[in-house]
């Protein structure tokens, strides 16, 4: 115990630059581990339930409405805990605490990162959301502005960030099986397609919402009952654990400082307005503000929402130093060949998973990976649903039909559509099994704050903005940001092969620069638009205010 | 009809004066959010030593841990300052700025 040795310390900086960079669920390349029959038989009880509530659900979904917001009938409460459940990935719970694991206090830097976007929502966007919109957030940011070309734009900003972050998923979802329940790559993209289908296809945004509820309580509860059982074991004194980490761990007293998480101040601040205006900008997300009856329950289900999520990234914290003390005196049981310097079995995202051995015993363990798994599922059905609704709603009913649409009709697009996008999400996830996807996940949180938010914050806030403006600045948002996350470390050289060092793009998020530049352009076009349309536009400001202020005229918030 | 109430709340000085409140209410705590925020990632960034610091001579816990959990903790305590002065305070001038409007 004394000496851990220096591979440990190298082990741990090696995939430290992946998961620095992406937090998605990436458990890299796994190694299949022996068939949990205990894990795979408590998922099935998970599946079993989600889907009898499912059926009530379907029994519930016969309009439109009822596909895309649950008729707009969840509480506040409710959407705060489905929100939570949407939000809290595989990759924060795996990914979060395998990094404390290694790192100690740079796990609680990243934490911290993905909770800041929550304030931005609640004071900025929920209300005005709840208020302007009715399905999706193309509804908001098309509200006075021509709505083929504005629409058109906002599914196609959707989709993207629906697929990027669905192929981390997916992805992630194979690698997971394997040494979560020792099953194929192959079962995993087959089984979550095809559940992930049924709740969405048979139980639209009810059926999505529960099944996020039902895990977003499980994750809560696991994750509690581990970080208990943790803090019992030093009497309830943080020092203690502490103490004890630092006296087991390589890295001694450099895991409760900083380390080499953030390099450049440029990056950090990068990265940091990714993950802030990222949030306000990801499409399952902003969906779900339309789920509830009014403004006073959209603010209600992001305080909630927050409180979930900030606990819950308090509670990996607890858990990554836990594994420290838990894992590392017992090597044999827990590292390759029993050698610390060979890394935790099934690779470092496994922190999580092993500390629920420790300390609940087989069970429990079980629990835990079937709740991990779970976890990938409820985030899935609730891209695929945003995803369909783009399609249906946006593509569909409001720019080919140009609104003249029967409900009917309508929900069979959906249900199409969600088809579809299962059989894709699938076939992305086997194509991508041997790709390097670290940075998918940043890439969609770097789409959906350069492209989603800067159309979203200035349809809804400049009266001068114009239809050509907002389209001129996402387009430059989208591109910028995809153009130069290729061009940045974590795609030139990890994923596209080229030598170290020759990456054009210095930092290790493009979200400062593709933000400010889609910004920019909105502002500048708008202003040099002085078509009959901009006029009108312009015109249609005030009314659009009073009803994103006061909830005037908001779909089914007042009785007329 | 919903045009006659917007005519109505438009020209309401009580309903700009409102949102004028509200919105730099909003405004203010976006800007105390970013700022503990940025202001741990600067820290992080420029200032390692300082968060390396121990609590008190003799301990391990270092200044970082409660600081970085007082970011989170403060995070959700501005969300709920907000949403319960939104949803009191606030809603009620709106409920009743909307009211004046219909009559």
């Amino acid at each position: 115990m004394k000496s851990i040795g220096k591979n440990f310390f190298l082990w741990g900086v090696s995939w430290l630059p992946a998961l620095a960079l992406a937090a998605g669920p990436d458990a890299g390349q796994t190694i299949k581990q022996s068939t949990n029959w205990t894990a795979i038989v408590m998922f099935a009880l998970f599946v079993g339930a989600t889907l009898w509530i499912t059926k009530w659900a379907a029994s519930k979904t016969r309009t439109a409405a009822d596909f895309y917001t649950a008729g707009g009938g969840i509480s506040g409460f409710q959407n705060g805990l489905a929100i939570a459940g949407d939000y809290m990935s595989a990759a924060s719970f795996l990914g979060i605490s395998g990094l404390v694991f290694a790192n100690g206090f740079d796990g609680l830097i990243f934490s911290i990162g993905w909770l800041v976007g929550w304030p931005v929502i609640t004071f900025l966007m929920a209300e005005r959301l709840r208020n302007l919109g009715k399905f999706t957030f193309a509804d908001v940011a098309s509200y006075r502005f021509a709505q083929t070309p504005m629409r058109t734009f906002a599914a196609l900003g959707s989709l993207t960030v629906v697929a990027f972050y669905m192929i981390a998923q997916m992805v992630g979802a194979g690698q997971l099986i394997k040494v979560l329940f020792g099953l194929d790559y192959i079962v995993a993209e087959v089984l979550v397609g095809a559940i992930m289908m049924m709740y969405v296809l048979f139980g639209g945004m009810t059926a999505t919402t529960w099944v996020q509820i039902i895990k977003a309580v499980m994750l809560l509860g696991g994750a509690s009952f581990m970080a208990l059982a943790v803090l019992l074991q030093f009497g309830f004194n943080p020092e203690n654990l502490f103490a004890k980490a630092v006296e087991v761990h390589s890295k001694k007293e450099a895991i409760m400082a900083p380390g080499a998480l953030i390099k450049d101040p440029i990056s950090a601040i990068s990265v940091g307005m990714a993950l802030m205006f990222g949030t306000a900008g990801l499409p399952h997300i902003l969906q779900r503000f339309f789920t509830v009856p009014n403004a006073k329950e959209a603010r209600k289900s992001v305080a909630w929402a927050t409180t979930w999520i900030g606990y819950f990234y308090i509670l990996t914290f607890v858990i990554g130093f836990g594994a420290i003390t838990n894992l590392i005196p017992n090597p044999l049981d827990y590292f390759v060949d029993g050698e610390i310097g060979k890394g935790l079995k099934g690779g470092g995202n496994m922190a999580a998973v092993h500390l629920a051995q420790a300390v609940g015993g087989d069970v429990f363990l079980g629990f835990i990976s079937a709740v991990a798994f779970a976890t990938i599922l409820a985030v899935v059905a609730g891209l695929t649903l945003s995803g369909a609704s783009a399609v249906s709603h946006d593509l569909y009913a409001s720019v080919w039909r140009r609104g003249h649409v029967d409900s009917a009709a309508e929900l069979r697009v959906s249900r199409i559509t969600t088809l579809i996008l299962g059989l894709v999400a699938v076939g992305l996830g086997i194509a991508f099994e041997k790709e390097n996807v670290a940075y998918m996940v940043m890439l969609a949180f770097t789409v959906a704050c350069s492209a989603n938010f800067p159309i979203l914050f200035m349809a809804v806030l400049w009266k001068d903005c114009t239809t050509r403006g907002a389209i001129a600045g996402g387009v430059v948002g989208l591109v910028s940001s995809v153009v130069l996350t290729i061009g940045s470390a974590s795609v030139w050289e990890a994923v596209l092969g080229n030598p170290k060092g020759s990456a054009w793009f210095p930092y290790s998020s493009a979200a400062l620069f593709s933000m400010s530049a889609a910004f920019l352009t909105i502002w500048l076009v708008s202003k040099l638009d002085k078509s009959p349309q901009a006029q009108k536009e312009r015109a249609l400001f005030e009314d659009q205010r009073i009803r994103s202020e006061t909830g005037v005229g908001a779909a089914t918030a007042l009785a007329h | 009809m919903a045009a006659d109430i917007y005519a109505r709340i438009r020209s309401n000085p009580s309903f700009h004066r409102f949102v004028k409140r509200r919105n730099r209410y909003a405004a203010l705590m976006t800007a105390l959010g970013a700022i503990a925020y940025y202001g741990f990632i600067l820290l992080v960034a420029y200032d390692k030593d300082f968060l390396a610091r121990k609590l008190m001579p003799g301990m391990v816990t270092s200044l970082g841990i409660p600081l970085g959990v007082g970011v989170i903790v403060f995070t959700i305590a501005i969300t709920w300052i907000y949403v319960r002065r939104a949803n009191g305070e606030f809603d009620a001038i709106n409920a009743q700025i909307i009211e004046e409007a219909r009559k």
